[in-house]
């Protein structure tokens, strides 16, 4: 598979295959280029650093899209070790673009409810490019239910251009099934946290978003429209997505800092694309912590915390005061 | 990844075409018929050759629905919080929006009495930046919510929304969620919410508390869906079916109740509400 390399990331890879070079060469043939190497890895290392401690929001964009980013599946693969996936929304089909299981997570009995991108072309056709039918949304209120039976705590991992705009989708109700999903997760019994581990593109993304903690990874995007989206109605020209990323405040942080998300989870040096595995050890520290604090609570009181934590959302003035 | 969004033409913001034009005649959008705009206003704002159903602003359909109202909350205003700018400034637009409405936002929400019942509403208007749903729609929505809780009425909201305010990010996708968790609160303490959709109800609005009542009912005519027909048609590359997110094919696909004309509304929504006195 070709990877690409964004180009803000050039200079690092650039780094990277020297280090690869001299190794091969140390390697194959007497000459010793450990101290060369070591010094070319403390420049890659302060490069990266350099570069990912100064990114625009429109790199962060770039990032939450990376080919290479951990999706979903690599967290079920890095976190449990015991996942039994669950099909279909019991009325029309099996939505490939939402998965939904049952796992461990730290000892914990969890459900797990995603949405699914595609590595390649294939994958991608197969997964909707990580775009959900309706089916998708009711699916996964169905086993959302199934966890309030059982009382076992839901986690979703957001990740996803939109919902599918599509014939079947409008046809099948795809406004309802999400608007369905945000009454049914606002007062669902169990604890639940939502983690945006890439893009977080409208209701789409809240249709399995809605809970009682909202996790963020560095460098993802949240927000009512995509960059592109906004930037075709506002500009009329969707190449000026990145002056709409930044306008519309899409960042991590800013979701952060906007009173939104609860914490913006540290993604390690250089972004989650390049230290898969230890991106998923983060993500399941906050999980398992978060956890911890949920269970504690009475369900009425976690029903209310709930309903206060989003009640309190928005920015507006009352000029009559 | 696919790029849906090559478009050149006017969007919601732009989009004035099916207001009620100034003037004393007025051509009807749909059977090009010249009309007396007087004989429209008698007409509940509707076509009388063809019953085509003019876009109206907040105050005219409570005046249509209701006998006696009180508004409430009439001073709540965005306070622009991203400061926003992309091609015009956000408080530009809010000032525009204002001035061309006399509202501080895209709905007006009231306390009043419909043949003798007592019902708590939200009315979008869709001159206020495409009746486009940010904060203030949503806290204005949620507060509407506790007085009907509070006076234990019935609430009504009906919609006419572009879908959620671009200008205020994440924020306004966040009332999807903030005002179908206070609708979730009101079901489950017994309260009866009637969703009205009238031309057009799309995007955030209508995946959230616009599909969200005990009652749906859309006006006869209206659009109502989830994306936008030209986002549609790009992606799937042919063309839409006749009538297509239209209230009749809403109905059809069994996602409301009724569709109504505007002229039975005030008849209709008396019925209901009397059957869940
Ligand atoms: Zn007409």
């Amino acid at each position: 598979m070709a990877e690409r390399i964004l180009d803000f990331e050039k200079p690092i890879a650039k780094l990277e295959h020297k280090i690869e070079e001299m190794k091969e060469l140390s390697h194959s043939s007497d000459i010793d280029l450990t101290k060369e190497i070591e010094k070319l890895q403390n420049k890659l290392n302060s490069q990266i650093e350099k570069i990912h401690s100064n990114l625009t929001t429109w790199q962060r964009v770039q990032l939450a899209r990376h080919p290479r980013r951990p999706y979903f599946l690599d967290y079920i693969k890095e976190i449990t070790s015991d996942f039994i996936e669950l099909h279909g929304d019991r009325h029309f089909a099996d939505d490939k673009a939402i998965i939904a299981g049952l796992a461990t997570i730290g000892g914990e009995k969890v459900v797990l409810i995603g949405q699914q991108k595609g590595r390649n072309t294939k994958e991608n056709l197969f997964r909707n490019f990580g775009m959900p039918n309706p089916e998708g949304y009711r699916k996964a209120l169905r086993i959302m239910k199934l966890a309030e039976k059982f009382n076992k705590p839901v986690i979703t991992f957001i990740d996803t251009p939109g919902a599918y705009p599509g014939l079947g989708a409008e046809e099948r109700g795809q406004a309802e099934a999400i608007a369905r999903n945000l009454f049914e997760m606002a007062r669902l019994r169990v604890p639940m946290i939502n983690v945006v581990i890439g893009e977080g593109a409208s209701g789409g993304a809240l249709g399995i978003g809605v809970g009682d903690i909202i996790l963020v990874l560095e460098n993802t995007w949240y927000s009512v429209i995509s960059p592109e989206g906004c930037a075709s109605i506002l500009y009329r020209d969707s190449s000026k997505a990145p002056q709409a990323a930044e306008a519309m405040r899409v960042t991590a942080q800013s979701v952060r800092d906007l009173n939104i998300a609860d914490e913006v989870l540290p993604e390690p040096n250089g972004g989650a694309h390049r230290s898969p595995a230890e991106t998923a050890q983060i993500v399941k520290s906050a999980i398992v912590k978060y956890l911890k604090k949920l269970k504690k609570l009475p369900k009425d009181e976690l029903l209310r915390q709930r309903l206060e934590k989003y009640s309190k959302m928005g920015a507006w003035e009352d000029i009559a005061k | 990844m696919v790029d849906w969004f090559k478009r050149k033409k006017k969007g919601i913001l732009g989009e004035k075409k099916n207001d009620i034009p100034e003037g004393l005649w007025i051509k009807c959008p749909k059977c090009s018929e010249i009309l007396y705009k007087k004989a429209i206003e008698q007409n509940f704002w509707s076509c009388p050759k063809c019953r085509y159903h003019f876009r109206i602003p907040a105050f005219d359909y409570i005046k249509l629905l209701f006998d006696e109202y009180e508004e409430f909350n009439a001073g709540y205003r965005s306070s622009d919080p991203l400061n926003f700018s992309a091609s015009k400034k956000y408080i530009a637009q809010l000032k525009i929006a204002h001035k061309k409405t006399g509202l501080n936002d895209a709905i007006v929400t009231v306390k009043g009495k419909i043949n003798g019942h007592q019902l708590t509403a939200a009315v979008m208007d869709f001159g206020f930046i495409g009746g486009s749903m940010g904060s203030v729609v949503g806290e204005k929505i949620s507060k509407a919510v506790d007085v009907a809780r509070a006076n234990k009425t019935p609430l009504l909201i009906v919609s006419s929304s572009g879908g959620a305010r671009m200008m205020e990010g994440i924020l306004s996708l966040m009332q999807m969620a903030k005002t179908s968790a206070k609708l979730a609160q009101f079901s489950e303490e017994g309260g009866l919410y009637i969703s009205l959709m009238t031309d057009p109800t799309t995007g955030g609005t209508t995946a959230s508390y616009a599909m969200l009542g005990d009652i749906n009912i859309a006006e006869s005519g209206a659009l109502v869906g989830f994306a936008g027909a030209r986002v549609i048609k790009q992606t799937i590359g042919e063309d839409l079916p006749d009538g297509f997110q239209r209230a009749e094919f809403l109905l059809e696909k069994g996602f409301v109740d009724r569709v109504t004309e505007r002229s039975e509304m005030k008849e209709e929504l008396t019925r209901i509400l009397e059957f869940f006195a």
